[in-house]
Formats: C-alpha cells, structure tokens, sequence
C-alpha cells in the first residue's frame, strides 16, 4: 500500500492504496465518483477524461499512485454553485448527446480545448475531440455543443 | 482490466533511479508517462515485480538551447514539446510530428523520451529523430554516454538502452530555418501510422539544397532514408523532380504486413508519403 493525498474537486482527500490501482478506479470505487466512467479497455475512448493538474488525461491510463500531490477535477466539480458550467449547459442547449455515456469525457475534453483555444474551428475542435469516441455517432452536436460554448465565452471563465 | 500487483518506487533524482534498477534489476520496468506501459501491464501482457516511476525526476522535464543543439529532457510530456518555441525554431519537425502524435490527452500525459525509449515502430517520434540525426544521452551507474539515432533503435521495441541504464535526455541538432512535414497516413483518427514520412529540407532559393527523411513502420525500427536524401540534394522542389527521389523511399525498408495493410502497400505508401511530405516541407 502507498499512501497518497491529492485534491479531488476541490477537496483534499487522503488513502492508502495499491500502486496498481488506475485513477478512475480510485475516484469511482473510493471517491464514489462515478459520474467519471469507463468505457474501454485500452485507452482508446476518453470516457475517463478528467483534469490532472490543469490538463486533460484519460484517468484508465493513469496510476492513481503518479497523481499523489496533484489536483483533479472530474466532471463532478464542474459545475459551480448549483450552476452548471458553460460547456455542460453548452451540451444540453445544442442535445450534444445521445444515450450520454461518452458526454462527462467530452464535456471535460472540450474544456480543456477551450481552456487553450477559446475560439477554436470547427477542424480544431474535431481534432481536439480525436481522443474521445461518440459511439452514437453524435459527432456534430458535439461539436455545435464546444462552438456554442466558445460563442458564450466558456474558454475565457473557466 | 487492471495491472497484476507490482510494487512502487518514485525516485526524485536519476541516480536514486538508477540505484533502484540496479537493485531490482529483471523484475523492475520503468515507467515514464505511461501512456504505452499501462494499456500492456492492463492487458496483463507484462507483469513486472517493480515500477520504477521518473515521473518525479524535475531534472528530467524541459527544453533547454545548447550552443548547436536544442536538448529535450526525456520526461518532456508531449504537448509541451509541441508548444516550445526553441523546437518550433531549430527541429520544426519534432513539432509538426507531435501535433499529430496520438491525442490531446495522450500528449498531456506521454513523454518524450518515453516514446523513444519504448521504440514502437508505430511510433511517431522514431522517424523524426533519425531524420534530424539526433543523439541520445544514457545515464548508467558509470556515467552517461551519447548514442547517434543511427545506433539508438536496434530491433522492434529494442533500443540501446542497457537494462542498468536510463535515457536522460535527446540532443538534436539545429535545423533552423529548414521546412519541415509530418505526413501520417491512418485508417482511424488518433492512432499509429500505417506508415507516415518524416521530412525536413533546407532550400536555396527554389532548390533543396539538403534533406532529412524518416519513416515511420517500414520496417521493425525508424529508417532513415538517405537514399531519398541523396537524390533530393541540389533538385528543384518541383513534382517531378521529388516524384523521381521519392521512388528510392523503398530503399532498404522492411515494411511488415498486417491487417491495415500488406508490404507491397506499405511500399506504394511510402513513395506517395515521401512526395507529399518533402513537397509541403518544401512550401512547393
């Protein structure tokens, strides 16, 4: 066991666990955060997406061990006092979503791109969502979803 | 799925590191960003005793200007590889590979020296290196040594690296000014390259007055292609001119066949690759 301490959506939180055990484990089956999910086995979805230390990861591809000391924020911490965030109302204005199971990685991926680029191509925002898959195939509302966002500034405030 | 158990160790200096390999030696692996190392211990498809993480080894990140070369720390995520001005400067290429290398959260996480040192034919690092010549600097408990990128990659998934040695860091030499192109050829977006060509030229008015050209999964490691090089030298950057270099890309290649594609295909890609890559490093 190893100890480790990190700050979870705003909250410092403190456990000792296996070295093997991956991030999104740890924030599911501890933190019981499971508004983060799993949706592969080999790192290709994005399902997983949170922010370690300001940027996106795929938390399935990350030791829960190696974010000792950082700072996550999973899909739970975004919204702010009761208010949604940008994107995630973004999300919902544009129906960026089908049966929703890869929407929590999209929403925190396209944070992240907005968060480097607030007003960002239709092409840029392809790209920048090449790492998440839509099994829907609800390809182009998400992308109205992040071009929606940026059009109400969320790369700015968030 | 998750990893078999293993134990952990997070050493902050390259010699605590290298103390630690040498103390659990077969049983240790070393882990980096992770990015390729996780998906194979949760496939189960390696089970090491020990992890030995360099992920807290600050001496290993950055990018740092050294008189003829810019030198990348081997621990340098990715996305901060591709947004450093110096590589953007003097190795556009290393920018123009990265940018495509995988995805934006692959790149926050996988390293550098990470990609080099696990020397996935796939990769996309390998090519750019050998077309750049780059050098790469091992640290042992006897000291460090350099190896030129023509040594570095030995065999598939086999580089230089000694089993009681460490990559520090990746020395390319300057290429200011050179135009540079990445051209990856996939069937599914964010994944390896069928085969992808790596090009560098520096151009004297209309003419390439030198070249530097890699590829990437032509064979079971990065090849430069110097044959191509050869006959690019002193060309005009014109269709036909580069059309007639690129038939030599093939030049000492061993392309695997696999389910994307057969070696005669692989071959037809890398003569296809090669124009459109030294043309759009070209500006042609």
């Amino acid at each position: 066991m190893t100890r480790i301490s990190l700050t979870v959506d705003g909250a410092r939180v403190s456990d000792d666990v296996e070295p093997r055990m991956l991030l999104v484990q740890y924030l599911r089956e501890r933190l019981g955060k499971t508004g983060t999910v799993i949706g592969c086995d080999t790192s290709n979805c994005g399902a997983c997406t949170v922010h370690l230390n300001g940027t996106s990861v795929k938390s399935c591809n990350v030791l829960a061990v190696q974010a000792d000391g950082g700072e996550v924020t999973t899909i739970e911490g975004l919204a702010q006092d009761g208010q949604l965030h940008p994107v995630q109302e973004a999300f919902r204005e544009c129906h960026g979503l089908q049966c929703g199971f890869c929407t929590p990685g999209m929403i925190m991926q396209s944070v992240d791109l907005l968060n480097s680029n607030p007003n960002p191509s239709e092409e840029e925002i392809r790209l920048g969502l090449e790492g998440n898959l839509c099994r829907c195939t609800g390809y182009h509302n998400i992308v109205r979803a992040v071009q929606h966002a940026a059009g109400q500034g969320a790369g700015a405030t968030s | 799925m998750i990893p078999a158990a293993f134990d952990y160790v997070a050493p902050t200096s390259v010699e605590d590191a290298l103390a630690a390999l040498a103390e659990h030696g077969d049983d240790a692996k070393i882990i980096a960003g992770g990015q390729s190392l996780l998906p194979v211990l949760r496939m189960r498809l390696n089970a090491p005793e020990w992890i030995i993480d360099l992920g807290r080894i600050e001496s290993l990140r950055g990018v740092r200007d050294d008189g003829d070369a810019i030198v990348i720390g081997a621990m340098t995520p990715h996305a901060v590889v591709g947004a450093d001005p110096l590589v953007a400067e003097h190795a556009l290429l290393i920018t123009k590979a990265v940018e495509h290398l995988a995805d934006a959260q692959v790149r926050h996480r996988g390293t550098f020296g990470g990609a080099l040192a696990h020397a996935d034919p796939a990769g996309d690092l390998g090519a750019p290196a050998r077309a750049l010549g780059a050098s790469f600097v091992i640290q042992g408990s006897g000291g460090t040594r350099t190896v030129g990128a023509d040594d570095f990659f030995v065999d598939l998934f086999e580089t230089a690296i000694g089993e009681d040695e460490i990559l520090t860091e990746v020395r390319v030499p300057k290429h200011t000014g050179w135009g540079a192109h990445y051209e990856k050829f996939v069937r599914v977006a964010h994944q390896w390259p069928i085969v992808a060509v790596a090009a560098t030229v520096r151009m004297e008015g209309d003419a390439i007055a030198e070249a530097g050209i890699g590829l990437t999964n032509m064979g079971s490691t990065p090849i430069r292609a110097s044959g191509v090089e050869d006959a690019l030298a002193g060309q005009p950057a014109t269709e036909d001119a580069v059309h007639a270099a690129a038939e030599r890309a093939t030049d000492g290649t061993n392309p695997p066949s696999d389910l994307n594609g057969d070696a005669d295909y692989r071959s037809h890609l890398a003569r296809v690759l090669t124009r459109r890559a030294v043309l759009a490093a070209a500006g042609a």
